[in-house]
């Protein structure tokens, strides 16, 4: 995943769902480069909002026992990339919560690599996006695991939810792996709420709209279980799964 | 209280129920037996309003009174339900206990809920991430603002969940738990009755609530529905495989329901009867 000077165009992998005219005021990203040192700990929450759009490009690298929870809530009117690079030494742990909410014609994108070098090291990715008014959610995630990164621990789940047939969700969770004790477990859905609780809930009294609200409340909170700013975030999360309802 | 006339309808295009026929008067319970197949599932379904089972042919009318205490009149409710815009085109069916008879099919799902009709599910449905307090507070409310009632407070809310998961004998730290995630069989549906006691219906429809109960569980969930539903303005239509509910529910009536049609109506004897002799002897 090279930085170009040049834009990128679809034919560069990470790229491949970009909103290429969107993303043209916003180039070139200037990388964030950080370092975590050996057994400490960093977390960062990233909420693009407004119409500008946003584009983030983060290289991450973990000392040994170093630990980084990185949570993303995009939910702005316009297009949206977070990317980021981490590098696990041993024992080191990275967290990616991400909630994506696109309600109008925009992009909102998630796209990582995170690579174990060293062994032991966990890596816990949860993406849930949901889609209305024409948007279109896309997470590309790579985990590699180096040659004798034994006992990495590596999960990537990733759901979308479809609130209607003009929006779209893209999901490319995909492994790498040159070791040979190793778990990764990675999980990728894109659908609709489920019909049978919808009627459950509505054979109860609710409306649909507060059903699919509820529903949808819980399904954007999966990204931020256990971050440190866990209210904060659901807070805005909610807030702004209100204004898309 | 609920007349069902000639009621046809399809599942898939498959015709499943093919003319049904019955009355529930207010203050009787009656109880619908039948083979696997027949149709009893879907009788449920279709009295809910579930996405898919399409009424064919035949009406549902229902006649909710008014519970002792709910006595607004219409001006009041009216002037409760103004400005709030998710009431408008309810109509003014929902308040129920004017006598008035409701196409129950013309309602949505929510609606037919507001208007006093529960549906105890033969397979509750688990809502991963939404507690069972929240989903029910919001779900009473939501009634009690379509009947132009006004919304309970939290702790009132939840001093009501506590008395009824009581009397069902269901831990109320339960109820804070998402919606049936790990409950099991017999838990599912102790909460539907809970969930029964809290909206407090005018008609209930129980599908196969006994199945998956032990003795003693049977036992608790048949005084349950006696403690909400017995009572001379309200009805019962209970769906059930076997007679030992009945030991605790007696039914004014039982019918068998088979191919889609009641095929015979008798007294409480009759659960007997087919219990001891099966359906094929009895119908
Ligand atoms: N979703 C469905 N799609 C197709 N057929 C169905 C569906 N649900 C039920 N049926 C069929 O409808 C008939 C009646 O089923 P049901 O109402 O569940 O019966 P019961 O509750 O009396 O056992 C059965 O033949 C069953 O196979
Ligand atoms: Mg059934």
């Amino acid at each position: 995943m090279a930085i170009a000077e040049h834009l990128p165009t679809r034919r560069d992998e990470a790229f491949r769902y970009a909103d290429l005219a969107a993303l043209a005021p916003l180039w070139p990203v200037a990388v964030e480069a950080i370092a975590v040192p050996a057994g400490e700990h960093r977390a960062l929450s990233i909420v693009p909002n407004g119409d500008a759009g946003t584009l983030r490009e983060l290289a991450i690298s973990l000392g040994k026992g170093a630990s980084f929870d990185l949570r993303v809530l995009s939910a702005g009117a316009g297009y949206a990339r977070i990317s980021v690079r981490a590098e696990l030494a041993d024992r080191a742990s990275f967290t990616l919560g991400a909630a994506q909410l696109g309600s109008g014609a925009q992009t909102l994108e998630v796209v990582s690599e995170v690579t174990h070098l060293g062994r032991d090291a966990t890596s816990r990715q949860v993406v849930r996006s949901v889609a209305g008014g024409g948007a279109s959610v896309n997470y590309l995630g790579k985990v590699k695991v180096a040659r004798g990164a034994d006992g990495t621990d590596g999960s990537q789940s990733v759901r979308a939810m479809l609130l209607d047939r003009q929006s779209s969700a893209n999901a490319k969770p995909e492994l790498e792996i040159f070791a040979d004790d190793v778990k990764c477990a990675h999980g990728c859905a894109v659908g609709e709420l489920d019909s049978q609780a919808l009627f459950y809930m509505a054979s109860r009294g609710l409306p649909p709209e507060t059903a699919k609200r509820l529903m949808l409340q819980a399904f954007v909170a999966e990204a931020f279980v256990g971050a440190e700013g866990e209210d904060e975030l659901l807070a805005a999360a909610l807030a702004a799964l209100e204004a898309m309802l | 209280m609920l007349q069902i006339n000639n009621l046809s309808a399809t599942v898939g295009d498959k015709p499943i129920l093919k003319g049904l026929s019955l009355t529930v008067n207010a203050g009787e319970i009656h109880a619908i037996m039948g083979p696997n197949g027949a149709g009893k599932s879907t009788l449920a379904y279709v009295l809910g309003g579930r996405p898919g089972y399409e009424v064919t042919g035949g009406s549902v009318t229902f006649t909710p009174t008014r519970h002792p205490g709910e006595g607004r009149d219409p001006d009041q409710t009216n002037k409760a339900s103004q400005g709030d815009t998710s009431l408008a085109g309810l109509g003014p069916g929902l308040r129920r206990g004017d006598g008035e008879a409701i196409d129950l099919l013309a309602l949505a799902p929510h609606e037919r809920a507001a208007a006093g009709l529960f549906l105890g599910f033969q397979y509750p449905v688990e809502i991963p991430g939404v507690s069972f307090v929240q989903f029910l507070r919001e779900s009473l409310n939501a009634q009690r603002r379509a009947r132009g009632e006004a919304p309970l407070s939290g702790g009132e809310f939840l001093k009501l969940a506590r008395e009824k998961a009581a009397l069902l004998r269901l831990d109320m730290d339960m109820l804070k738990r998402p919606v049936n995630v790990g409950f099991s069989g017999g838990e599912k549906k102790r909460a539907e009755m809970v969930q029964m006691g809290i909206l407090d219906p005018s008609f209930a429809v129980l599908d196969e609530t006994d199945s998956g109960l032990d003795i003693d569980a049977l036992r608790v969930v048949g005084e349950g529905i006696n403690a909400v539903m017995r009572r001379p303005n309200k009805g019962v239509l209970l769906i059930t495989h076997y007679q030992r509910l009945l030991d605790y529910v007696r039914p004014d009536f039982v019918h068998v329901l088979a191919d889609g049609r009641i095929v015979k109506t008798g007294g409480a004897e009759l659960a007997h009867e087919l219990e001891e002799h099966g359906y094929e002897a009895v119908v």
